[in-house]
């Protein structure tokens, strides 16, 4: 854990697009946001019509900048693979968006803004849910003069966001493609999640989540739980296929005593690297925030215990797609959504595509998944005549 | 299921057998589920010809790729297990090609049909045509035709049944049938469609339109009663 450092998070001192609702937004908690930003990106052009319009909801610890170069960390688009000209998601039919969730530490309102007293919200940020980040989604949208979204699609926890958005605005969204998602956080996922938050709080940086005040960030902690929450991300074949149980570096000699702590397998190293990198770009409340966001959801559970009465009289049209190997949002979890949509008599598509990179394949170049993306929405904007 | 065991389930079929002749029997503008739609040929059939909102159930797991991709509204399923996860009377046709010798129950699959559907469209390949009988009979091995081309370890066809079985099936389970032709391998009808019993024999594949409720005799065709006499 020594590689990690804390050079203090940098998107602080970056200006990210926006756009800001003085009236606030009413929270599922009671509380109520006296004033919202909402950070966005845009690709593509919006058509005269503004029918060709696609929200992309981003994960855990996404952002908006889904297609180009990141301004903080200087990396590519974290769906370049996917978004783009000529792309499955082709941003030259298409107008693509992507927004900060609430909640989140890329430029919308979330635990690092500050509050209409002038001090920092830290953990006195109010709890968030899956809902208020949709709603606060819509809110852009219908700032950008978009009535009805042509697709919104996302991955994990995106996919959340693309359940509650289908659900709540059906009459507003042509397509929905909820990837590698599901209808509520399972235990399992809970309890990962719990690790990481273990992680932070025991993190004497985190000083009770008002690190800010010493200028000190908790990387210890965020660096664990994101480490934790990385080997979730993918399989026991990708891990073994990408490290196996290969040494850093091997003994000089017979007589030197291997390291018991410390990268020893590579394994290690990477995810130390992964758990140091995460922490110069993301805020350690807004990880607790957004995790706790993922843990309430559960969209059967807010319509009477029958998901399939979320959907129905729905006119939007569903595609579900699971990986094989992706054990955090298995592919019963998909299917279990799928059925449930077809109980309510809706256009449900569904497929669970072939990969062994785990939960990280819906990132990742996957030529069946991007096929399936691009047949998709060609096949619904036929149908949308678009 | 495994990867292996979706792979034998897949049963080849006719396409042009399929759009045809299933289309002439779908009236325009229906709501349509093709139970084992491939790679939704039929479905985009019916889409681009008769304006149907058409969508698709498929087991193996590449064809629903490949529809998908195609953008046909298809979705990984069993015929077996997913058809009770469909609400009453939410399509006008279900149709099930070719593939009934192949679920494992049929007539359980054959119920879900008329639950969820006002009318099945059934097809599947005449366990009683005479090559098959006569190779049965001459060779005393199972028989292997054009249409039965898998060996009996590896087929998928785990329940093959005869035109005059499937009548009898219908009648058990008060299912009207409403229309009904045997054909050739090519899909070209079969001259003989009005003689159920040299159908039997004839007719490599049958195709029936069945509809839920058992109102008075099949009449167009004057089988029903006569079929099962002997």
């Amino acid at each position: 854990m020594d590689q990690i450092v804390s050079p203090g998070p940098a998107s602080a001192e970056t200006t990210h697009q926006h756009v800001t609702f003085e009236d606030g937004l009413a929270l599922e908690c009671g509380a109520r946001l006296e004033r919202m930003t909402v950070a966005y990106r845009t690709y593509g052009m919006l058509n005269a019509a503004r029918t060709n319009a696609v929200l992309v909801c981003h994960a855990l610890t996404g952002d908006q900048y889904v297609a180009e170069r990141h301004p903080v960390t200087g990396k590519d688009g974290w769906w370049d693979v996917l978004v783009g000209p000529g792309k499955p998601l082709d941003t030259d039919r298409f107008f693509v968006i992507g927004a900060n969730v609430l909640g989140g530490c890329m430029g919308s309102t979330g635990p690092r803004s500050v509050r209409p007293n002038g001090e920092v919200w830290g953990t006195e940020f109010p709890p968030i849910t899956i809902r208020d980040m949709v709603r606060a989604q819509k809110r852009l949208i219908e700032h950008l003069g978009i009535a009805r979204l042509f697709a919104v699609i996302g991955g994990s926890m995106g996919g959340m966001q693309v359940l509650q958005w289908a659900a709540d605005y059906p009459e507003n969204v042509f397509a929905a493609l909820p990837i590698a998602t599901a209808s509520y956080h399972s235990a399992q996922n809970i309890a990962f999640n719990e690790v990481g938050r273990q992680a932070i709080f025991a993190d004497p940086d985190w000083q009770g989540g008002q690190y800010w005040r010493t200028g000190a960030i908790p990387a210890r902690g965020l660096g664990v739980a994101r480490m934790c929450a990385h080997i979730t991300y993918l399989s026991e074949q990708a891990l073994t296929r990408k490290f196996g149980r290969r040494l850093q570096a091997a003994p000089k000699d017979a007589g030197e005593v291997m390291a018991l702590f410390g990268g020893m397998f590579e394994v290690e190293s990477y995810l130390q690297h992964q758990g140091s990198t995460f922490v110069r770009r993301f805020d350690a409340n807004s990880y607790l925030t957004i995790t706790r966001a993922m843990d309430y959801f559960d969209l059967g559970a807010d319509h009477g215990g029958d998901l399939a009465s979320a959907f129905r009289g729905t006119r939007t049209r569903f595609l579900l797609v699971s990986f094989s190997s992706d054990w955090l949002f298995p592919t019963p979890e998909s299917r279990a959504v799928a059925r449930a949509l077809n109980r309510a008599g809706a256009n449900v598509s569904f497929v669970e595509i072939g990969s062994d990179k785990g939960h990280d394949a819906f990132l990742l170049d996957e030529p069946d998944f991007h096929r399936t993306i691009a047949g998709f929405l060609s096949g619904c904007a036929a149908h949308a005549k678009l | 299921m495994s990867p292996e065991d979706a792979g034998v389930r897949f049963v080849a079929k006719n396409m042009r057998l399929d759009l045809r002749l299933i289309g002439e029997m779908v009236a325009p503008g229906a709501r349509v589920l093709d139970i084992g739609c491939g790679d939704g040929g039929l479905i985009e059939h019916l889409f681009t010809t008769k304006g149907c909102d058409a969508r698709g159930i498929e087991i193996d797991m590449a064809l629903v790729t490949r529809a998908l991709a195609l953008g046909l509204p298809v979705m990984h399923g069993d015929a077996d297990t997913d058809l009770a996860h469909y609400p009453d009377g939410g399509f006008d046709y279900v149709i099930l090609s070719r593939t009934l010798q192949a679920v494992e129950r049929p007539r359980e699959v054959l119920r879900q049909m008329l639950r969820i559907g006002t009318r099945a469209i059934v097809s599947f390949p005449n366990f009683g045509h005479w090559l098959v009988r006569g190779q049965l009979l001459a060779k005393g091995r199972m028989p292997m035709t054009a249409t039965w081309d898998r060996m009996w370890f590896e087929t998928p066809n785990i329940h093959p049944c005869t035109i005059r079985d499937f009548f009898d099936l219908c009648a058990a389970e008060g299912y009207a049938v409403e229309q009904w032709l045997a054909a050739d391998e090519a899909g070209g009808r079969a001259p003989w469609r009005r003689f159920p019993r040299l159908a039997n024999l004839f007719g490599e594949q049958a195709l029936f339109l069945l509809r839920r409720e058992f109102v008075g005799r099949a009449g167009p065709t004057g089988f029903d009663s006569g079929g099962r006499r002997d």
